[in-house]
């Protein structure tokens, strides 16, 4: 590297650590870690709380690397869009190539620390999240079809099925229908986000629901999809995970996530545009609590049990 | 003999070259700790550190 390439580095801005923890969207590895860890912790047999620590922390780091991937494909999407202008490659503070060896290097190291610490069907698990949020999603999906964060919204729900399969080696019903609430989960959630900042999706040519088909077939959706969000997580009551005290959160919560649905269903834009997309804010915000309450619930369950209170 | 005044690039970069060390020290400090966990509850062995029959293992049929 010679002196005059210093220079341009001044020139740019130079990366602090945090631009590059913040290329592995923190907020978003909450919630995996989050998930990840009740999955472990619901699953029977149990394993050190050492290598449990340490399996959550792999899925954690996966889940970063996807997104530090995400960010170098996304760089050119991201500089447009207001939301995401601030983040550390639009903003020139870490070079593209930078992001993809970091994402690269983050999901090898992730993927065979956790095979070694657990087991091969968790870290395959863990390398499918990888390659579909990173490719099936990021490059191919989201710039392709409205229906983008349909399908790419299993990347964000494998987390408890990978913390599962780390403890018992498998999957079965109820880490699918763990994965499932997730999964049906985002289409609401993010087009509830998109109601409100259309038009950086719009600026951006990114196909999201409200740019495509508008804002009243957007509003037909959510409404739609929680109806089997409803059922699923109903359902998963009734598995081995669940329990009364489960039953009786996803009621409450799935009865509220209807109901939040039908008012936004039910307002036209001029109403919505009135009080700035209150409803809409809203229901986002009440989204997340729907997600973290019903992880909460299956926590809740899976640490009563060993005093013979959680479950059935 | 002074030490000598540390290049601004130094100074600058001071952030990201503690972070990276605190991280690579965090790892070691990882991978120590899973290698002793996982030495110490070794199915292979029994308590007094002899190895178990054959017949126990495939019972057992743990990882």
């Amino acid at each position: 590297m010679t002196d005059a390439s210093f220079e341009t580095q001044t020139e740019t801005g130079e990366a602090q650590f945090g631009d590059y923890v913040a290329l592995l969207k923190p907020r978003v590895m909450s919630l995996v870690v989050f998930t990840a860890a009740v999955g472990l912790l619901a699953a029977p047999g149990g394993v050190h709380p050492f290598i449990a620590f340490f399996a959550v922390l792999c899925i954690a780091i996966g889940g970063g690397a996807s997104g530090a991937l995400n960010m170098w494909y996304d760089a050119d999407i991201d500089r447009v869009m207001k939301r995401t202008s601030g983040r550390p490659i639009p903003s020139g503070r870490v070079q593209p190539e930078e992001a993809l060896a970091i994402g690269l290097t983050l999901s090898g190291f992730s993927v065979i620390m956790l095979g070694l610490a657990t087991n091969w069907v968790a870290a395959a698990l863990l390398a499918f999240t990888i390659f579909f949020y990173a490719v099936v999603y990021t490059m191919w999906l989201k710039r392709w079809t409205p229906q983008n964060i349909v399908i790419g919204g299993a990347a964000g729900a494998f987390p408890p099925m990978i913390g599962w399969a780390a403890v018992t080696g498998d999957i079965t019903l109820a880490s699918i229908l763990m994965f499932g609430l997730t999964f049906l989960w985002t289409p609401p959630h993010f087009w509830a986000l998109a109601l409100f900042m259309n038009s950086d999706y719009e600026k951006a040519g990114v196909p999201m629901l409200t740019v495509t088909h508008g804002r009243r077939t957007t509003r037909r959706h959510i409404f739609a999809y929680t109806f089997p969000l409803a059922a699923l997580a109903i359902g998963l009551a009734f598995t081995q995970v669940g329990g009364p005290i489960y039953l009786a959160v996803a009621v409450v919560m799935n009865l509220a996530f209807v109901k939040g649905a039908w008012d936004i269903l039910r307002r036209d834009e001029p109403t919505a545009e009135a009080d700035k997309y209150k409803v809409e804010k809203r229901y986002f915000a009440f989204s997340l609590l729907y997600l973290f309450v019903h992880f909460g619930a299956i926590l809740a369950e899976a640490t009563l049990r060993p005093w013979g209170m959680g479950g059935w | 003999m002074a030490f000598r005044e540390p290049h601004e690039l130094h100074k600058r970069r001071w952030s990201r070259n503690l972070g990276l060390g605190i991280v690579l020290a965090v790892f070691v400090a990882l991978v120590f700790g899973l290698t002793v966990v996982k030495v110490t509850n070794d199915p292979l062995r029994l308590d007094n550190g002899q190895l178990k029959p054959s017949s126990a293992v495939q019972q057992q049929g743990g990882n």
